[in-house]
């Protein structure tokens, strides 16, 4: 251990790295409901050939490596089950290039949404990009490790579905690249060339993220909230395929929830336009209010509460700090958006069943497509009984996600487990093959996605 | 001592460790923790802090000297507060202080911090020097004792020591007495106020220093009081009123805001400087007083004065305050928060670097020697400013 540690040493800096008892404790944590395993080490290191070198080495020893973004995925993905090298990639934090033309950004792994939004804000204002609801120290590239969505989900997609390529250091220490750049052709495109998709969604199990290039979108004058509310959930489906069917939106979600009072029972959909002129804006709110959502408002069913101009950056919510207790965890469901309903009744179930006042969530991705949708509770970190009700909540509410013909998005290990339980066993064979090819001694973020015999 | 008997026990474990704590009000970057910014590992930011604090108290980890480290790198900045978008916002820092305090009680804090208070307890000053020579400066500025004029010029440790600091105490005392001020400073028999032993958790001490400085002044029939640092201006301002000490308390550039609207202050000769002001945390953070220094500059002629991106609420701390300035634990490295901090004042293309404190002054002077900037930035006290402009050199 203390040879691996002099030689890490000689790879980041003695600033840069530690194995003393703090940053072991605070690395062993998530900040969810995961039971903490402590890491052999922690580095930071600061440039690809400093990753390629640690990789280099915990293959040589066979030594775990977990990588870490902003570690606000929630579901214990970064906690370091089997120790190792935690690498918190933070200080890989410059925005390279933003093609204004081509609209991308390529940026170095560990930089955070609110830094790319408020250097879009400063030097970009007519381009922006799909940030999620997390907070801002959440970074680009530990969003696509998980297939994160944002603000520009509806008209776009996944988040990880806005990616033009990829620079990657493999677990054997190779450093390649995916899409356009591969051949040297600039950071504009990833097809046609062969896919990226061996790294997203793999949370950080096939190699670590280095540089990534993301989509940039246009960003309009005016950009703002218009917010509609049913008391029916059973209308909740049509309205996202009304809404959808209308092209003008950058974000549809739906939202219920037992605090502040008034909101229980209700479903509040938030509807964030954008346009370059308030002739613009009144047009979309009337094809959308009026002639798409008319006749639900006129026979008393919905109601449309106006629009507020300005987006507001992602906050900790209220209800999720309603235990006064610094924790909550959720589980996100990709789901069918026509099981909103039954993914509202059965969480507020789980809820009451354990406790927790019930907040669930719904943000539609593409044109109804699918919709992510949360289940979140909250837990006193003080309180070992009431993180015991959200573990067993969450792991409830894992299940209800497959029950209802949904898939779980980002699940921990309980909930990787009840997937690759489902999964047809030839692509399972083919995960496995996969895995076993580009990290032959199992080092990468071990515990997540492993494909039993 | 246990969690429940910490002060703050029920609340601590409220932080969630979302980061908001890391960026400044525009998130340009998440490097605005004096701290985090210098080590860039979780247990040195805001979060990092309150967990570690927590697992202390609660046995799971033991103390080191690498966690009284963590503990007191923290600057008490205030960007934490600003940020955290959670209700236990306001007491961030006493939690912080009181962690600082159960070191302090038993006896395990960095011998930096420790080698600090003892000088302060010997000397009045963490500078191990006698107090006698405390007064040299006033003399050299043909100051004059406080004898019941209408302000005590109250000119703190820094002030009083350091060889650069001096200068602009003496600058801001030469111009005082041109605009007619009545003011007298108290020479050696000047106490330390105390703000960085408060804020290093030594409770006692403070209290102590704090009621004798309360009775040696009423006893002189102190009413009005001008700091030169904002230190002392947020403890007079701030703490000792809890101990019953009302003062009228302003800091300089407040004082000189109000003479150039009086017309008292006059600055005339032509600066022909770019100006970047650099918002030190015990005035803007701590005390909400962004505009008496920017209105200062704009008012001597021939100063251009340019923003740099993190300024008011979001600036970034020179990483001097909590006894950082004397313990210096987060020096040595470009990731210093000064070194980091005299790179975005260059960006702003200004040829000066105002500050309106003399923490600021020394440590941001230095970083820019470190980073090799001499010849493009140099940094002034406000103070230093508007007397060069007024003819005083
Ligand atoms: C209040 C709140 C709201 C949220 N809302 C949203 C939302 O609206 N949309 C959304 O998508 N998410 C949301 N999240 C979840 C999560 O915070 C985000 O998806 C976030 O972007 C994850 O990024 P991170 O940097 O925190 O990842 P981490 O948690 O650090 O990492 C996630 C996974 O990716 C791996 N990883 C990290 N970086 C790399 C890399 N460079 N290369 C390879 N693997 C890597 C890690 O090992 C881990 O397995 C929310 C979370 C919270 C707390």
């Amino acid at each position: 251990m203390n040879n691996l540690f002099q030689a890490l040493m000689d790879i980041v800096g003695e600033d840069h790295i530690s194995n003393r008892q703090e940053e072991l404790f605070i690395y062993s944590w998530d900040l969810g409901t995961t039971e903490p395993h402590k890491p052999d080490f922690v580095v930071s290191p600061r440039t690809t050939k400093e990753i390629q070198k640690i990789m280099e080495l915990a293959n040589r020893e066979k030594i775990p490596v977990v990588p870490l973004g902003g570690g606000l995925s929630l579901a214990g993905l970064a906690v370091p089950f089997k120790g190792g090298i935690l690498v918190d990639l933070k200080r890989m934090d410059t925005i390279i290039e933003v093609n204004e033309q081509a609209r991308y950004a390529l940026l170095e792994c560990g930089v955070s949404q609110g830094q790319l939004t408020s250097y879009l804000e400063r030097n970009h204002p007519h381009l922006t990009h799909s940030e999620p609801g997390a907070p801002p120290t959440a970074t680009i590239a530990g969003n696509a490790a998980i297939h994160g969505q944002g603000d520009l989900s509806q008209p776009y997609g996944f988040n990880s579905d806005m990616i033009n390529g990829l620079e990657i250091v493999l677990p054997t220490g190779e450093v390649c690249c995916f899409g356009s750049c591969s051949i040297g052709a600039g950071w504009f495109t990833q097809h046609p060339l062969p896919d990226v998709g061996l790294f997203l969604g793999w949370t950080g199990t096939t190699g670590i993220i280095t540089k990534i290039s993301l989509r940039l979108f246009p960003c309009k004058k005016i950009r703002g909230t218009a917010l509609f509310v049913v008391d029916d959930e059973d209308q909740v489906p049509e309205i996202y395929y009304k809404i959808t069917h209308t092209q003008m939106c950058e974000d549809i979600v739906a939202f219920s929830q037992t605090i502040p009072p008034y909101a229980g029972g209700l479903h509040h959909f938030t509807v964030n336009l954008a346009a370059d002129s308030e002739k613009e804006l009144e047009l979309k709110q009337e094809i959308i209010f009026d002639d798409a959502l008319g006749k639900i408002i006129q026979q008393g069913y919905g109601g449309y509460l106006g629009f507020t101009p300005g987006l507001q950056h992602p906050q900790i919510s209220k209800t999720s700090d309603w235990r006064k207790g610094g924790g909550f965890e959720y589980v996100g469901g990709i789901m069918p958006v026509s099981q909103y309903p039954e993914c509202y009744r059965r969480g507020k179930e789980i809820s009451e069943r354990h406790n927790i006042p019930y907040t669930v969530l719904g943000r539609c991705i593409g044109a109804a497509h699918a919709m992510m949708f949360s289940w979140t509770y909250a837990f006193n970190r003080s309180d070992p009984e009431t993180i015991h009700h959200a573990r067993e909540a969450m792991r409830e509410t894992d299940e209800l996600a497959l029950e209802l013909g949904g898939t779980i998005w980002k699940p921990g290990i309980y909930g990787q487990k009840l997937v690759m339980d489902r999964m047809d066993p030839n692509t399972l064979e083919l995960m496995k093959k996969i895995k076993q090819l580009l990290d032959p001694n199992g080092i990468m973020n071990p515990g997540n996605w492993e494909v039993k015999s | 001592m246990s969690l429940a008997d910490f002060e703050y026990g029920d609340i601590i474990h409220r932080c969630f460790r979302c980061g908001y704590c890391k960026f400044p009000v525009n998130w340009m970057d998440v490097n605005n923790c004096p701290a985090y910014a210098r080590y860039r590992m979780e247990s040195y930011s805001c979060g990092g802090r309150l967990w570690l604090t927590r697992a202390w108290l609660m046995n799971e980890i033991q103390w080191t000297d690498h966690l009284a480290h963590i503990l007191y790198s923290c600057t008490a900045c205030k960007n934490c507060e600003v940020k955290c978008p959670l209700g236990i916002n306001v007491d961030i820092l006493n939690m912080i202080r009181a962690a600082k305090k159960e070191m302090v009680e038993q006896g395990k804090i960095p011998t930096a911090a420790r080698d600090f208070l003892e000088s302060i307890q010997l000397h009045g000053n963490p500078y191990r020097i006698p107090k006698s020579k405390r007064g040299v400066w006033m003399d050299e500025a043909g100051i004059e004792r406080y004898q019941g004029q209408e302000y005590l010029y109250h000119v703190g440790c820094v002030g009083a020591y350091d060889t650069r600091a001096r200068e602009a105490a003496k600058k801001l005392g030469r111009l005082l007495q041109k605009c007619g001020v009545s003011f007298g400073a108290l020479g050696e028999a000047e106490p330390c106020d105390g703000n960085e032993v408060n804020h290093m958790g030594e409770e006692g001490l403070f209290e102590m220093m704090v009621e004798d400085n309360i009775s040696l002044l009423n006893s002189l029939g102190v009413k009005k009081v001008i700091t030169l640092s904002p230190h002392s201006y947020n403890a007079i301002k701030n703490d000792y009123p809890r101990y019953g000490g009302k003062f009228r308390i302003l800091h300089y550039t407040q004082l000189l805001e109000k003479l150039i609207e009086a017309n008292r202050l006059n600055p005339t000769v032509e600066m022909r400087i770019k100006v970047t002001y650099h918002d030190p945390c015990f005035l803007g953070r701590w005390n909400a007083e962004y505009d008496a220094p920017r209105s200062v500059l704009k008012s001597i002629p021939g100063v251009s004065l340019v923003e740099m991106e993190r300024n008011r609420e979001s600036s970034l701390c020179c990483g001097g305050g909590g006894g950082n300035f004397s313990m210096d634990l987060l020096g040595g490295s470009p990731d210093s928060p000064a070194r980091r901090r005299v790179h975005e004042a260059l960006a702003t293309g200004a040829n000066i670097l105002a500050v309106a404190c003399p923490k600021c002054l020394i440590i941001l002077e230095d970083a820019v020697k470190v980073e090799g900037l001499d010849d493009k930035l140099i940094v002034k006290d406000i103070a230093e400013i508007a007397a060069e402009s007024c003819g005083i050199m």
